[in-house]
């Protein structure tokens, strides 16, 4: 045991020697490798940005996993038909508790702008649909809870919206008159963000001022969607089972289809191939650095064929000697991986970083991921194991008798 | 029983498209602890190959070589590498100092391969050991700012620093000016006689040979005892 722990500390003392004296050689290693982590590591993280700003595009046109949408084919397009499956669609929400649904209604809405009248796009929505369609909020705020008992109708507006009205401060309650819906005058309570490209007017408006302001021949023209967040993993059974009770209560006048509208619907992970690319690409970078500090480690490992057959004619065994070329590869490894991993992190983590990948468009920026930074760890070992294996074994095979004349 | 032996040793080399070149040719050669011992050759005769034998670096391709009794060839090669570093210290013609280490740390180096109080004492044994050389101001002075007499101190103290039974020379004195030869030559004897270590010492130099008890001569392999040289004391 103590000639083990004594052969450990030999072997880091001797380490240390090395590194000491060179300096400039251990250094150029370092850099290589923490560069390929710091560009490994990053990739990995990078790719999980880009993958919550892909999720958080599709969630703001689909919904979050897992959203269920219903929508009915019916001939009863009266209020009572449509009434008669709102009432079975609240009695679903009830029945599976079910807290996140909103109903979904696209209309046009024309209205007065300083100095001109326009048509704008307008979705009558449920006070639920922001968090379900992750909504940001540049001013102001989404509707409250208790919004659809104002009397006047309140709106959140796009930022185009805004604008043409000269983006006017919420706080002063500024209105417009909507024509469209009888020239009623409605509140601005939120500003939304958009895309820079999303350059045309629209707005929100609760289900329940849309109804009560709607002439009701123009409301029997449109039906609405009914939208349902439910749990990932439950979303099967329960688009089987609401289906089958829909279907029921509507009996033999309409039809009824419920499907999963979210991402997670088409396909098991949207951005699974950009991670398998930045992957392959992290990979090469690594391969890279592996290849650079394997160069650099046979040449120095030549340079010390001398010193080996010197330490070997005092008494350094071959395993001790395998071991601490090994040991020398690996400990550098692993200081360059955690520099590699913390650039990584300060870089990824940098909002102008995070900003760029993901276009501007993320709410939630994940954490660094752990995994990202175990991984580049895990790899910078690896590749010091690797790349040190050989000049190991070059310096076990060194001649003690032609080395010592070297 | 002698410390080394080596009983109608043969060492061969083969060479591509020839005949194996014999080095050494039925070697018959026993130290005992405490002795020195001399070998004379001229360049070529298979001296350095015969110190490879006596320092366990080579093995013998017939014979016998056996150290304290115990067949060399027989011992696996991490004992035989344990056994060479506790009990044999070597000087060579070049020094040999580690490029980029300080005096103490090229005496220390040796330690780093023991075990128990002297691995843990490294440094204070390793420093004691370059005061009894001379070198006692210079710990911290690397190879290329030592004079050569002043580095084959260093590496006298190397060789001496596990107190080993048998301090193997190849050619002392070869890299060094003949006063500072005779100089290193006269602390090497004193320090060895105050170790009790035995010396084998390889030289071209009869007068530094003729500080040995037995002298021996090397031609073509052939080892025979060398009667003209005669002892100084």
């Amino acid at each position: 045991m103590g000639g083990f722990l004594a052969g450990i500390v030999g072997a880091c003392a001797e380490a240390w020697q090395e590194v000491r004296i060179h300096k400039g050689r251990v250094l150029l290693s370092l850099v290589g490798v923490a560069v390929a982590v710091c560009a490994l590591s990053g990739a990995v993280a990078m790719s999980a940005i880009a993958q919550q700003a892909t999720i958080e595009q599709a969630d703001s046109a689909g919904g979050r996993a897992a959203t269920l949408t219903m929508s009915m084919q019916s001939p009863d397009t009266t209020a009572t038909g449509r009434s008669q499956a709102t009432q079975a669609w609240f009695d679903v929400l009830d029945r599976y508790d079910i807290a996140y649904a909103t109903r979904v209604l696209w209309d046009q809405g024309r209205v007065q702008f300083p100095g001109s009248v326009q048509d704008v796009n307008l979705q009558v929505v449920d006070q639920p649909y922001a968090e379900m369609h992750r909504t940001r909020m540049d001013d102001g705020s989404w509707f409250q809870v208790g919004d659809s008992s104002r009397l006047a109708p309140v709106i959140v507006v796009n930022t185009a919206f805004w604008e043409l009205l000269g983006s006017p401060a919420l706080d002063s309650h500024p209105s417009v008159a909507i024509d469209s819906l009888g020239g009623a005058k409605a509140i601005i309570v939120g500003v939304y963000g958009t895309s820079a490209w999303d350059t045309y007017p629209s707005m929100y408006m609760l289900t329940s001022h849309f109804e009560q302001l709607v002439d009701p021949a123009r409301a029997a023209q449109s039906s609405p969607q009914y939208e349902m967040w439910v749990p990932p993993d439950l979303a099967r059974d329960l688009q089987g089972r609401i289906q089958a009770e829909l279907s029921s209560a509507l009996g033999s006048s309409g039809s009824v289809s419920v499907d999963r509208t979210d991402w997670g619907a088409q396909m098991d992970d949207p951005t699974s191939i950009l991670r398998v690319i930045t992957l392959v690409i992290g990979g090469i970078i690594l391969l890279l650095g592996a290849l650079s500090l394997l160069n650099i480690a046979l040449v120095t490992v030549r340079q010390r064929i001398r010193e080996i057959g010197i330490r070997r004619s005092f008494g350094a065994t071959s395993g001790r000697v395998f071991f601490a070329v090994m040991m020398e590869s690996v400990v550098a490894t692993f200081v360059a991986g955690i520099v590699g991993v913390i650039c990584a992190v300060l870089l990824v983590q940098s909002p102008m970083v995070s900003d760029l990948v993901s276009f501007g468009g993320i709410s939630d920026v994940p954490p660094f991921p752990v995994s990202a930074a175990v991984f580049g760890l895990v790899a910078a070992t690896l590749v010091g194991a690797l790349a040190g294996l050989i000049p190991a074994l070059i310096a076990v095979r060194v001649k003690v008798i032609d080395a010592i004349r070297y | 029983m002698s410390l080394i032996e080596l009983s109608d040793v043969t060492r061969t080399v083969l060479i591509p498209d020839s005949d194996p070149l014999t080095i050494l040719d039925g070697v018959n050669l026993g130290v005992e602890p405490g002795e020195r011992v001399s070998v004379v050759g001229r360049s070529g005769s298979g001296k350095s190959t015969l110190l490879n034998l006596l320092g366990m670096l080579d093995l013998p391709t017939t014979g016998e070589l056996c150290f304290e009794g115990e067949s060399v060839p027989d011992m696996k090669s991490g004992r035989r590498d344990r056994v060479r570093g506790g009990n044999v210290g070597f000087i060579f013609q070049q020094f040999n100092l580690l490029d980029g280490r300080t005096a103490l740390e090229n005496v220390t180096m040796p330690l780093l391969y023991a075990r128990g109080p002297r691995f843990w004492g490294r440094e204070r044994i390793a420093a004691d050991m370059l005061d009894r050389v001379g070198l006692g101001h210079r710990l911290t002075a690397l190879p290329g700012s030592l004079s050569g007499g002043e580095q084959q101190r260093v590496a006298i103290a190397r060789a001496l620093v596990r107190q080993p039974k048998l301090i193997l020379a190849d050619e002392p004195t070869g890299a060094l000016d003949v006063e500072t030869g005779q100089s290193v030559m006269t602390l090497l004897d004193d320090i060895v006689r105050e170790e009790n270590a035995a010396l084998v010492t390889i030289t071209h130099d009869p007068a530094i040979a003729a500080r040995s008890d037995r002298h021996f001569r090397l031609d073509r392999g052939v080892l025979t005892l060398a009667d003209d040289i005669v002892a100084v004391s």
